[in-house]
C-alpha cells in the first residue's frame, strides 16, 4: 500500500446516495436561507420564524439576524441543517449535448459543411420589453466576452428587438429565410413566458412550419428541458452564451441535412 | 470632490452642437400635433373616464375628430365651440360625440372671439388646479426640509395597487425618499391610458390617474409619519406621453421618466411621433414643477458602458436642449446615467467615478439620475450586493441626485420588500460613513479619471456634430444610439400624428411657458443665495 492510497481511504467521500447540502464537515446538511414573515419583530415573531425554519425539514434551526421591516413585517436570517437526503446517482436531466465551438471553429464548421452563410433570427416577443438576453447573444460585442452572432462571419444574424409579436416574429422569420429562431423571455411573473412560447410553437405548428426553422429559446428562467417540453428544439438559461447558441445551431442543422430533413 | 480639469471649450462645443440638433428637429415636426397630443388637451378641459367598453372618452372624441378629418383645428376648437354655442360641459361634449348624437362637423358657428376667451379661460382654470399641486408640493418640502444627500429611490412592481402602497409605505420608513411604480409589461405601447384602480399587471402595474391619486394619498400619509416629503415617480413615456404627464400634474406626481429618444429606440414607437409628444409632455411636466428623467441608463444595457460612454453624455446634451427648448427649468432636468461597466473590467471603479463627476460638473443645476448596475447582475446576490455598494460609493463621491437603488435580487424577480430594506441600508451605510469624504479627496491632474473624461468628452463632441450634420432623422436611422436602427416613417403611432390646419390652437402651450418662467426665476434666485451663478 502506497502513501498515496492511504490518504485517499482517509479523505471523507460523499455519499452520493443520500446527498446532502455541505456547511463545513460532510453530511453536516447546512443551509442558510432569509425570508420575510407578515408579523411584528418580538419575541413571538422570533419564535415563529424558528418554526417556519423546522417547518422546512431544517433541524436545529439558528434565528441569527430578527430586523423590522415595517411594523407588522420582520425579516429574518437563519441556519439549520436540512434532515431529507436525496439520490445523486436517480438524478437525469436533459442537456444540450453538443461539444461547444469556438467563433472561427463555428466559422470553419459553417464553411465546410454548408458552404454558404446561416441566417439566425432573434428577438424578445410579445409583451416582454427587455432585450438584455437576446443582445446578450446576439449583438456584436456579445457578453461577458464571448462575442455575440453578429461577429460571426459565416452567421447573418438579425436582432428585432423587443415587443415583437408572435405573428409578425414568424414573418420576419420567413421573409429573411430563417435558418434558426431564437425567441429570448425575461419577464417570467406569473408565467407569461409559458403563455407566449406555447402560443408561438402553435402558430408554427398551425401554419406547418415547425419543421423549417431550429426553434432555440433563452432566458433567466428557462433550461433544456422546459424548452423541450414547450416544444423548442432547445433551451438555454444563465451562463449559456452565442458559442453554445451558435455550436447548437451548427451541429443540429448539420444533422437534419445529414437525415435528409 | 475637488473638480476634474475638464476642456469648456469642448464643453461648449457640444452644446452648442445640441441646441443645433433640437432646433433643427422640432423645425421639421412645426406644424404638427398627435393625437395624443389632442387627448391630453380634452383631458385638460376635464373629458375624463371611459365608455361601457373601457375606452376613455378622451380616445372616442378625438377617434372621430381624426376620422372626421377634423382633428387638424385641434380639439381646443370643438370643445371650446361645443361649450359656446351649445353649453356643453367639455365631458357632455364628448360623451355626445362619443355615442353619435352629436357630429362634432355640426356645431353652431359662434363668435370667434368668444370662443377664444372660453377656451383661454378654461384653460387657465385646468392650470390652476396644476399650480395649486406645484405649490402644496413646495409648501411641503419647506415644511418637512430635505436631508441633502442623495434621494434614495426605489421601485414597487407587483402589478397591484393596493400591494404596490403596502410595499411602498414600508420602503419609506426604511428611508426610501421616492417612489416609482413600475408600469405593466407592454403600456408603453398601449395607444390609450387605461382607467381606475389595477390590480393586475406583468412586471408592473398600469399607470392610470386613480392609481396615481391612491399611491400619492399614501405616501403622504407614510411621509407626515415619518416626517418627509415622499415624492412619486411614474412612467410618461411610449405612445400617450402627454396624456401620462397630464394625469402626473393632476395629481402631484414629482418626478416623471421621460426622454426623447427613449420610445423611438427601445419600443419602436415612430420618431415623428415621439420627438412632438415628448414636446407638450415636458411642457406639462415643467409647468407642474415635475422633475423628468431622461433614459440614458438604457443605452448601456444594450451596448457596452465603457466603449459607448459618450453615447449617454451626447444623448444627455440632447435631452437638455430639447428641455430647455420646452421651456423647462435645468432644476428639473434629471438626466441619467449608469454604473454598468463590466466588472471584470480593470479600474470599472475608476472609469465609472470619473464619469459620473463629469456629468456632475457639466450640468451642474440637474438633479442627475444615477441607475444602479443591472446588466452584470447574475443571479449572484452576494456578488449583487458589492456591485451595489461600489455604485453607492460613486453617488455619495460625485454627488448625485436622484440615486435608484440597486436590488440584490436584479435578473431574478421584481424586489422581495426584504430586498429593498437591504438596499437602502446598504446605500444610507454608504452615504452616512462617506459623507465627508468627497470634499477630502482631490483628482490627480491628468491622472487616470481625468484622461477618461477627455476621451468621453471628445467623442461626445465628435458625434454631437455628426448628428449636426446628418440631422436626427437619418442619425436614428443608422442606428448611432445604442445600435439601433430607426427609419423615420416606421414604428408605432405615424397614424397618430396630424398636420396642424391654419388657425390650429392648443391654449396650453403658453400657459405653460409662463409657469415654468416663473418657476425658472424662483430657481434662479435660490442659484444666487446658494452662490453658484
Amino acid at each position: 500500500m502506497n502513501k498515496t492510497e492511504d490518504v485517499s481511504e482517509m479523505r471523507v467521500q460523499a455519499d452520493l446516495t443520500r446527498l446532502k447540502p455541505y456547511g463545513d464537515t460532510m453530511n453536516d446538511g447546512k443551509v442558510q436561507v432569509s425570508f420575510t414573515l407578515p408579523v411584528a419583530d418580538d419575541e413571538r415573531g422570533q419564535e415563529a420564524a424558528r418554526e417556519i425554519v423546522l417547518a422546512m425539514g431544517l433541524s436545529n434551526p439558528i434565528i441569527t439576524w430578527h430586523q423590522a421591516l415595517e411594523d407588522n413585517f420582520t425579516f429574518y436570517v437563519a441556519y439549520g441543517s436540512l434532515e431529507y437526503s436525496i439520490n445523486y446517482n436517480d438524478i437525469h436531466v436533459e442537456t444540450v449535448d453538443v461539444e461547444v465551438m469556438t467563433m472561427a471553429e463555428t466559422n470553419d464548421f459553417i464553411r465546410r459543411h454548408f458552404g454558404r452563410k446561416i441566417r439566425v433570427i432573434g428577438a424578445s416577443t410579445g409583451t416582454d420589453a427587455h432585450t438584455v438576453g437576446i443582445d446578450a447573444i446576439m449583438n456584436m460585442k456579445g457578453y461577458a466576452g464571448h462575442y455575440g452572432l453578429e461577429r460571426y462571419s459565416m452567421i447573418e444574424a438579425k436582432n428585432l428587438g423587443s415587443q415583437v409579436k408572435n405573428e409578425d416574429f414568424i414573418r420576419a422569420a420567413l421573409d429573411f429565410d430563417a435558418d434558426a429562431l431564437l425567441v429570448s423571455q425575461t419577464v417570467t411573473q406569473k408565467n407569461i413566458h409559458i403563455q407566449n412560447l406555447t402560443e408561438l410553437v402553435e402558430l408554427l405548428e398551425a401554419e406547418g412550419l415547425r419543421e423549417r426553422f431550429i426553434l432555440i429559446i433563452g432566458g433567466p428562467r428557462i433550461n433544456h428541458e422546459l424548452a423541450k417540453e414547450l416544444g423548442a428544439d432547445a433551451g438555454f438559461g444563465p451562463n449559456k452564451y452565442a458559442d453554445d447558441v451558435a455550436s447548437f445551431i451548427c451541429k443540429e442543422l448539420w444533422e437534419r441535412k445529414e437525415a435528409g430533413l | 470632490m475637488a473638480e476634474l480639469r475638464l476642456d469648456w471649450n469642448k464643453v461648449d462645443q457640444a452644446r452648442t452642437a445640441a441646441a443645433e440638433i433640437a432646433l433643427d428637429t422640432e423645425e421639421t415636426l412645426s406644424g404638427f400635433t398627435t393625437v395624443t397630443v389632442e387627448r391630453s388637451i380634452a383631458r385638460l378641459f376635464g373629458v375624463d373616464s371611459v365608455d361601457e367598453h373601457d375606452v376613455p372618452f378622451s380616445n372616442r372624441l378625438i377617434e372621430v375628430l381624426q376620422e372626421k378629418d377634423l382633428l387638424g383645428h385641434g380639439a381646443a376648437y370643438y370643445i371650446g365651440r361645443a361649450a359656446v354655442g351649445q353649453d356643453l360641459e367639455p365631458q357632455e361634449f364628448a360623451e355626445l360625440v362619443a355615442c353619435g348624437e352629436l357630429d362634432p362637423a355640426r356645431l353652431k358657428p359662434v363668435d370667434r372671439f368668444e370662443l377664444k376667451l372660453w377656451i383661454d379661460e378654461a384653460a387657465a382654470r385646468s392650470m390652476a388646479r396644476i399650480r395649486l399641486n406645484r405649490l402644496q408640493r413646495e409648501e411641503r418640502l419647506e415644511h418637512y426640509g430635505e436631508h441633502g444627500g442623495p434621494l434614495l429611490y426605489v421601485i414597487v412592481a407587483t402589478g397591484n395597487i393596493y400591494e404596490d402602497i403596502v410595499q411602498a409605505q414600508a420602503a419609506v420608513k426604511q428611508g426610501a425618499d421616492i417612489i416609482a411604480v413600475i408600469r405593466s409589461t407592454g403600456q408603453s405601447l398601449l395607444d390609450y391610458v387605461p382607467y381606475g384602480a389595477t390590480t393586475e399587471g406583468f412586471g408592473g402595474t398600469l399607470a392610470t390617474q386613480e392609481n396615481f391619486r391612491l399611491m400619492r394619498a399614501a405616501l403622504d400619509e407614510a411621509g407626515a409619519e415619518v416626517g418627509r416629503y415622499i415624492r412619486l415617480c411614474n412612467y410618461c413615456s411610449g405612445l400617450c406621453m402627454p396624456e401620462i404627464a397630464v394625469m402626473g400634474a393632476l395629481e402631484r406626481l414629482d418626478v416623471m421618466l421621460n426622454d426623447a429618444l427613449y420610445g423611438i429606440l427601445f419600443r419602436d414607437i415612430n420618431m415623428q411621433r415621439t420627438l412632438i409628444d415628448q414636446s407638450f409632455s415636458r411642457m406639462i411636466n415643467g409647468a407642474a414643477g415635475i422633475i423628468i428623467n431622461t433614459g440614458e441608463d438604457n443605452y448601456l444595457t444594450t451596448s457596452d458602458a465603457f466603449e459607448e460612454a459618450h453615447t449617454v453624455l451626447a444623448s444627455q446634451f440632447i435631452n437638455e436642449q430639447f428641455a430647455k427648448r420646452a421651456g423647462m427649468p435645468e432644476e428639473l432636468m434629471g438626466l441619467g446615467h449608469a454604473f454598468e461597466m463590466d466588472p471584470a473590467l480593470p479600474n470599472s471603479f475608476v472609469y465609472e467615478l470619473a464619469q459620473a463627476q463629469m456629468a456632475r460638473q457639466i450640468f451642474p443645476h440637474a438633479p442627475l439620475k444615477y441607475m444602479p448596475p443591472t446588466k452584470f447582475k447574475c443571479g449572484n446576490i452576494f456578488q449583487s450586493q458589492v456591485q451595489d455598494t461600489l455604485f453607492n460609493m460613486v453617488s455619495v463621491l460625485s454627488k448625485q441626485n436622484i440615486h435608484l437603488l440597486g436590488m440584490i435580487t436584479e435578473a431574478i424577480h421584481t424586489p422581495f420588500m426584504s430586498d429593498r430594506a437591504l438596499a437602502l441600508e446598504n446605500a444610507r451605510y454608504v452615504a452616512r460613513s462617506m459623507s465627508a469624504l468627497s470634499d477630502e479627496v482631490e483628482i490627480k491632474e491628468g491622472g487616470l479619471m481625468e484622461q477618461r473624461a477627455d476621451v468621453v468628452l471628445d467623442k461626445a463632441v465628435q458625434l454631437l456634430q455628426n448628428i449636426q450634420t446628418e440631422g436626427m432623422f437619418q442619425t436614428l436611422a443608422e442606428g448611432k444610439f445604442a445600435g439601433i436602427r430607426r427609419d423615420p416613417d416606421g414604428g408605432k403611432g405615424l397614424d397618430g400624428v396630424i398636420y396642424q390646419e391654419e388657425g390650429y390652437y392648443n391654449p396650453f402651450i403658453e400657459l405653460c411657458l409662463d409657469e415654468e418662467a416663473e418657476i425658472l426665476a424662483a430657481f434662479m434666485e435660490k442659484r444666487k443665495e446658494a452662490g453658484n451663478e
